[in-house]
């Protein structure tokens, strides 16, 4: 027998061992109620975290409470929200993405281009001069071709290739990146085309989906686009990932790999997928802040992939695989652009926040041990 | 015919040969078992048939067709179910989520599609229960003990109409009393024509159940009898090697 071989067995046999019970345990039959269920998850406690600090926050600081910081800060966290959703299944199956930060940089550097007045030198003619490849609606779809491309080269050199993710996504945040600069020309875009340009920016920019001017009605309430997309977003991504295959794969993917693909689970093709998708939440956050801001910067975006995972992270994601959820994602993001906001409003200098968000990763993995631990 | 004919299997991961030149058939309704010491390559052998990974050499023939796996569910689809020695389970899903993984319970409207969470609860507690388990379908595996993991690789053999179960070392973790509920699986099986491979190291649980012992020392099949024609002494002496060739 080879030496490989024995210490295989080896480790076979003290496998088996461990998972010998001596006959059958005393069953535990009493199953958790929805609140016992409810209180053991981190979503919960950052939950309870978040309201705590706005209630503290209403008494201390009048501002905080009013209806235009709240307008503001649900759509702040909109962006990162969106991201973080998208990040979210990929977490789940155990991966990462690195590239969001920039894939949000070439996005807002595509829908740019579409829609700015000057001809693009390095473009055909009959693209110059036609109108349609102008058009809002171009630019909405170019920017989330974009994010589908960059998806599937990450998809696809991961899941079919086989190379870790870290490193795909490290390659793709330096490739997106320049591209974009390269593509801008290095320019900030916000010459855009009076015709097309406000109805990209209302994507963005505008509030109440439009409904209120849809109906002629007087909403009592104002949030942002960007904020309502983020809810609908939450809750479908929810729906998804509990009711149905493919959400059920992905958490299988991120419990043992290999057993899903024994079972028949297409693993390859769920991985592409969870990346395309969370490229693709990247494009879309990159579309609202330019119609929210009203111009494009090959810079839009940097170390945003940080605050997304963060955002899923400190939500209750974790980052070995296997857990995760929509409502993470969600309360993780609001809690960290709540901190932010209140720091802000204290006075602290705005350069200590990237101190806050990297304690808060590092204290979400350690309670995430801790909770793994008492589990065994 | 048989249901399945092995006919010069060969596998080898770099320079280690799993198995060499071996050639194993299958009736329907037989109980096969297969024995051999750690490293013999019995569990290679069962991923071979399962399509885990093709052999360098040799011919698979199920019903006396050739069949190239490429993937699992490929021979899932030929009617081979498997329990892996490693139980291939997800401990972050609950019982019921493992046993039907990659064919779950949906129900649709038109198009849209989502999951029978009721339905496949309902049917993975049925399913325990035949296996005489305490298994309850809402836990997660992460909290089983290893029977009741076992137990839900067992059941999701059940789910389809298997032709070929293949079970690698199924009674390696499980009690007593249990031990017998999945020898009575097997008999079960067998009287309703489907064929069986049980893996294990318990001779007595050969002997009790198989029709036919094969051998396996150092990736070569050393021996294959009828369990009438032998005894648990000569299985001994195979495996070791005390006793060369039979
Ligand atoms: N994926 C693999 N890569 C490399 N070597 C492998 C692999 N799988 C098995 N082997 C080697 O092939 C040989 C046969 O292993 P196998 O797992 O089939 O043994 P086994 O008979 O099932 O043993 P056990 O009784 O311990 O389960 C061993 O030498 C093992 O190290
Ligand atoms: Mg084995």
């Amino acid at each position: 027998m080879s030496l490989e071989t024995r210490l295989r067995s080896v480790g076979k046999e003290a496998r088996r061992t461990q998972a010998a019970p001596v006959g059958d345990p005393v069953l535990d039959t009493h199953e958790k109620t929805i609140f016992e269920k409810l209180i053991g998850t981190q979503a919960f406690w950052v939950t309870m975290a978040l309201l705590i600090i706005c209630v503290v926050m209403s008494i201390r600081e009048p501002v905080f409470a009013t209806e235009d910081n709240f307008f503001n800060i649900t759509r702040n966290f909109a962006f990162i929200g969106v991201m973080a959703l998208g990040m979210t299944p990929v977490i789940i199956t155990g991966g990462i993405d690195l590239s969001v930060g920039s894939v949000m940089g070439l996005v807002a550097i595509v829908c740019g281009l579409v829609l700015l007045k000057q001809p693009i030198p390095w473009m055909p003619d009959w693209w110059n001069d036609a109108t349609w490849t102008h058009s809002w609606w171009m630019a909405l779809a170019l920017g989330l071709l974009a994010g589908v491309i960059v998806g599937l080269i990450n998809g696809v050199l991961i899941a079919y290739v086989g190379l870790p993710p870290f490193v795909v996504t490290l390659g793709m945040l330096s490739i997106a990146r320049a591209v974009a600069v390269v593509l801008s020309g290095n320019r900030m875009l916000y010459d855009f085309r009076p015709d097309q340009a406000p109805k990209f920016k209302i994507i963005g920019g505008g509030q109440n989906l439009g409904l209120d001017q849809l109906f002629g009605a007087d909403f009592p309430f104002r949030l942002s686009n960007p904020f309502l997309i983020l809810v609908v977003l939450t809750i479908t991504l929810g729906i998804v990932l509990r009711m149905t295959g493919w959400g059920r794969h992905i958490f299988a993917i991120g419990g043992n790999e290999q057993a899903a693909n024994l079972t028949g689970v297409p693993v390859k093709r769920v991985k592409v997928q969870a990346y395309v998708i969370c490229s693709l939440s990247a494009a879309l956050a990159a579309i609202l802040s330019v119609g929210w801001s009203g111009s494009a910067n090959n810079s839009l975006g940097q170390s945003y992939e940080l605050l997304a995972i963060a955002s899923a992270v400190i939500g209750g994601a974790n980052l070995m695989g296997g857990e995760g959820g929509a409502y993470a994602a969600f309360i993780g993001s609001a809690l960290i652009f709540v901190i932010r906001n209140s720091l802000l409003m204290a006075g602290v200098d705005s350069n200590w926040q990237g101190l806050f968000v990297g304690s808060f990763i590092i204290l979400a993995v350690v309670l995430e041990r801790i909770r793994g631990k008492r589990r065994e | 015919m048989a249901v399945l004919e092995l006919q010069g299997i060969s596998k080898h991961f770099g320079a280690i040969q799993a198995l060499i030149d071996v050639d194993v058939g299958l009736e329907r309704g037989e109980v096969l078992g297969l024995m051999g010491d750690n490293g013999a390559g019995k569990s290679t052998l069962v991923k071979v048939i399962a399509g885990n990974f093709p052999p360098n050499g040799g011919e698979i023939r199920i019903d006396g067709e050739v069949a190239h796996f490429h993937r699992p569910v490929e021979a899932r689809e030929k009617g081979i179910e498997v329990v892996y020695q490693d139980l291939a389970l997800c401990n972050n899903l609950t019982a019921a989520a493992n046993v039907f993984l990659g064919r779950e319970i949906k129900r649709s409207i038109g198009p849209i599609r989502w999951l029978n969470h009721g339905a496949m609860y309902k049917r993975a507690g049925e399913l325990f229960g035949e296996l005489k388990s305490e298994t309850r379908p809402r836990h997660l595996v992460r909290q089983m003990s290893g029977g009741q993991r076992q137990a839900v690789a067992i059941a999701r053999t059940r789910l389809s109409n298997a032709k070929i179960v293949l079970m690698d070392e199924p009674t390696a973790a499980i009690s007593v009393r249990q031990v017998a509920e999945v020898l009575d699986l097997i008999r079960r099986l067998r009287d309703s024509g489907i064929a069986v491979v049980l893996i294990s190291h318990r001779m007595p649980d050969v002997f009790a159940v198989c029709d036919r012992v094969v051998v396996l020392r150092r990736g070569r099949k050393v021996a294959d009898k009828a369990i009438k024609a032998s005894s648990p002494e000569e299985v001994t002496g195979l495996i070791t090697g005390a006793i060369h060739v039979a």
